[in-house]
């Protein structure tokens, strides 16, 4: 293993495990304020990848598309939360998991019955799909580094949002205390559907960023909806700070398990155990990571509430 | 007095005796395989009913202990077809200790969180074992594992679909009158109250974090077992059975059925599988129907169809 | 034998910056009634949740019967002895309010790791609970479920559940809060006939009741026990009567 290959690969960590946080930060926030368990956050994202996709070809600039797809999904997240999800707030969260189940699968499958089975073909813009000199002698994927640059903008812009703002401090009361909130006389609906659609937002960014990398493809939420769970939960729900730090070590942990775990395994135990187990500890190990967080902190790393 | 209390479960164990025969009248020996699935997701949904249902806990990774089993069944006839393997009275108690324990391992775990992060940590952990089973490239990977055959009981052919069928109906049967007496036990009320208010069942005595650990684990054996007996009925196994998704149609079953309802499981799998079965042939999109209905059910019937029924949960 | 059943040591619990109990310390004889009284905030139901040990202290002890209890869960405490009743209603709604006081009978009725035998079937669990309803005047309630009752009903069934472990110490936050007169005079009226048989940790608002009922009296201000004697002595105490009893002027 060249050190090379180490800073390849935890550039390649930080950029996946930003992407997760642009996903983790919408779903942290509608757990800790409205206590509703999505299921539908990652047909958001598949949304905006579509949306981006279909664009793009039909415009032929990914840059005009990315703004549009953004907006689309907002809108469609908010027109979402006021006709669904408002009324899943006060029920209990078996009843939010069927009924976000059951928006997925109506996603998925409009989804198949629009655009097919087939994966859409998203490319990388052609200003952006050669390499940059990082350091003397070190190429890596422009596109890659813009990803990198834009959810580290992101996560800068939040956090600035959520600790300098008006709505920031709605936001953390909200999170915090619900009741709180409302009783301060803060317009508790219009806060929610606006989180929603900053959420909403989020996710279509990071569908239309990654679609180029990832196959933009039915279902493709919820594998990637599942790592957000394990983010949320690593990071403490209602936590924008949490979410950002858990993104970063799911990002880490699952780019170094999958590029270093099977490696290190050769060297100490035999290669058909290597082979056979590596792969599989790999696939897990940021589940592994979830469970070790959980046990030293139940309610993760910095749950909004006490 | 006590025959009229169970007049309704006679009537539906005479029909369901009868179905097969009924079947072959009718020409439609393929609906035997069928009602066979129904039955056996019908204890799958029932041992998650368990769970959701009496206990209150919402488990988005049931489907792992399902697969779990379906997996010992797959594996032990690979590698000791010609010995006990093959036996289904080996086999399938086998496919429920496994599951058991590792319902036992995940459950320790999982249930020291509340709320969301229970949920979330339960779909976690059986995403890692879905994972797990993918790259087991020795017995199928992502392909999944072909059974040569079904298990073996002595006296029985369970190659043959009918006998197959009475087989699981006799162990649905025997499932369903362990889940009643479960209902009814102190155990069967501990879980009620746990669900209820576990707060103050702490305040009371009750040890609740036991309850639901065992409660957990009764659910994920017998979540085994429906695994075993569906791997019999496909003659395949594959990770798909563990998935997620199989863990959230398990939940839309139970929903459907009845939260809670000793016939919720059944009720839930047999429209579930019905609908399917139904709408496949009119559209390939049917799931948007799905979709539509589960949300017509969780927001304007939440008790489901045995909710249409008067009667203790 | 030691004389007191209940000892608190130096019981810290912060929430954030705010201290809600500041090194408690006090001592609860055996079989006395011991109230609590101090204004809205004061700490006192976070005491009690510290003594139930539904709440973990940051600093300090319980001790009972001589037994450091402070590291035990709150199922644990309640095997030994304790029973709480709760300033909120929190009983079991779906279920009868039979059924409620049965669950509790059955707290203390051997393992509930039975899982074939109907528990209807279990006479003896539910002449008890038929017994403790009896006490507290709900018989007649006996098959209404919990949900529907009214406030004060809602508030004997939750001394109900209490009574039903048969505990030694009872920890009642409370137990009249939201009742009418007659109600309050009828809880106060059975308080009274229980005394003899248990010790007795009762937080109560109601002046009147408190001074009918108490033996002794802790008075409870921003988390800190600023007087505690017996009720003449905190009736009569400066400090106590500014700072809760309200008689400002002098």
């Amino acid at each position: 293993m060249t050190w090379l290959l180490f800073l390849e690969q935890c550039l390649n960590g930080l950029q996946f495990g930003l992407m997760l946080f642009l996903l983790a930060a919408g779903l942290t926030l509608v757990f800790g304020i409205m206590d509703l368990i999505n299921l539908a956050h990652g047909s958001l994202y598949m949304v905006g990848a579509y949306i981006a996709a279909t664009l793009t070809r039909a415009t032929g600039s990914f840059l005009l598309a990315l703004p549009l797809s953004i907006a689309a999904t907002a809108i469609l997240g908010m027109l979402l939360e006021v006709a669904v999800l408002r009324h899943l707030y006060r029920r209990d969260h078996l009843s939010q998991v069927l009924a976000t189940f059951a928006l997925i699968l109506i996603a998925n499958e409009t989804t198949r019955a629009i655009w097919g089975v087939q994966s859409l073909s998203l490319n990388v813009p052609q200003a952006l799909s050669g390499s940059v000199h990082v350091l003397p002698g070190v190429a890596y994927p422009a596109y890659r580094l813009v990803i990198i640059a834009v959810g580290a903008a992101i996560a800068a812009l939040l956090y600035l949002l959520v600790t300098h703002t008006r709505v920031g401090m709605l936001v953390r009361a909200g999170a915090s205390n619900r009741e709180m909130a409302t009783a301060m006389g803060t317009n508790i609906g219009r806060l929610f559907t606006a989180v929603f659609g900053a959420g909403a937002a989020l996710c279509a960014l990071a569908g239309a960023l990654l679609g180029p990398l990832l196959a933009v493809q039915p279902g493709m939420g919820e594998n990637i909806l599942i790592l957000a769970f394990v983010v949320v939960v690593i990071g403490g729900i209602g936590s924008i700070r949490g979410a950002l730090v858990g993104a970063v070590l799911v990002g880490l942990a699952d780019t170094f398990g999958r590029a270093f775990i099977p490696l290190a395994l050769k060297h100490v135990a035999s290669t058909s155990i290597a082979d056979a187990a590596g792969p599989s500890i790999a696939a897990i190990s940021i589940y592994l990571l979830m469970v070790v967080v959980l046990f030293w902190k139940p309610q993760g790393l910095f749950p909004a509430r006490g | 007095m006590r025959l009229r209390r169970h007049a309704w479960p006679l009537v539906a164990l005479a029909l369901a005796v009868a179905y097969p025969l009924a079947a072959r009248a009718l020409g439609q020996e393929f609906y035997v395989g069928f009602a066979s699935r129904v039955l056996i997701m019908a204890l799958f949904a029932s041992s998650l009913n368990l769970l959701v249902g009496m206990g209150g806990m919402v488990s988005l990774g049931h489907a792992a202990f399902y697969g779990a089993g379906a997996y010992v069944v797959g594996i032990a006839a690979t590698e000791w077809p010609a010995g006990l393997g093959a036996q289904a009275l080996a086999a399938w108690p086998l496919a429920m200790a496994v599951s058991g324990a590792l319902a036992l391992a995940i459950g320790a775990v999982c249930l020291r969180t509340r709320g969301v992060y229970f949920i979330m940590i339960t779909l976690a952990f059986a995403q890692m074992i879905y994972y797990v089973f993918v790259s087991l490239k020795a017995y199928g990977g992502d392909d999944g594992l072909s059974l040569a055959k079904r298990s073996t009981l002595p006296g029985l052919d369970l190659g043959s679909d009918t006998a197959f069928y009475y087989t699981v109906l006799v162990i649905f049967a025997a499932a369903l009158v362990a889940l009643a007496r479960l209902g009814g036990s102190r155990f069967g009320a501990a879980l009620g109250g746990i669900r209820d208010n576990e707060a103050r069942m702490e305040s009371l005595g009750f040890p609740t974090y036991r309850f639901k650990l065992a409660a957990f684990a009764i659910g994920g054996a017998l979540a085994g077992l429906a695994g075993a007996l569906m791997a019999n009925q496909n003659a395949f196994v594959s990770p798909n059975m563990m998935h997620w998704e199989q863990s959230g149609v398990a939940l839309v079953m139970v929903i459907l059925g009845g939260l809670g309802r000793l016939w919720g499981g059944f009720a839930g799998a047999a429209l579930y599988l019905a609908l399917e079965e139904l709408l496949s042939g009119f559209t390939g999109h049917w799931q948007i129907v799905l979709g539509a209905v589960l949300l017509l059910v969780v927001f304007f019937a939440p008790r489901g169809i045995a909710g249409l029924f008067p009667g203790k949960p | 034998m030691n004389p007191h059943l209940l000892e608190i040591d130096g019981l810290t619990k912060r929430f954030g910056g705010l201290v809600a109990t500041d090194a408690v310390s006090l001592g609860i004889r055996r079989g006395e009634t011991h109230a609590l009284i101090g204004p809205n905030g004061a700490g006192k139901t976070t005491l009690i949740a510290q003594l139930s040990g539904a709440l973990a202290p940051d600093r300090g002890s319980v001790r009972f019967d001589g037994r450091d209890v402070t590291r035990l869960s709150a199922h644990e405490r309640a095997a030994l002895g304790f029973a709480r009743s709760f300033q909120v209603t929190s009983v079991f709604h779906a279920l009868s309010v039979l059924d409620n006081v049965a669950l509790a009978v059955q707290a203390k009725s051997g393992s509930s790791f039975r899982f074939w035998k109907p528990v209807r079937e279990e006479r003896a669990i539910f002449e008890s609970a038929g017994s403790v309803l009896r006490l507290l005047g709900l018989e007649d309630m006996a098959g209404r479920r919990a949900q529907s009752l009214a406030h004060g009903e809602h508030r004997q069934l939750e001394l109900a559940l209490a009574l039903a472990t048969r505990p030694q110490l009872l920890l009642l936050d409370e137990p009249m809060a939201g009742m009418g007169l007659e109600e309050s005079a009828r809880m106060v009226a059975l308080i009274d006939r229980l005394k003899p048989e248990y010790t007795i940790v009762l937080v109560e608002h109601d002046m009147d009741a408190v001074f009918r009922l108490a033996d002794r009296i802790s008075v409870m201000v921003s988390g800190r026990v600023i007087a505690t004697g017996a009720a003449e002595e905190i009736r009569a105490n400066d400090e106590v009567r500014s700072a809760y009893l309200g008689e400002g002027e002098a």
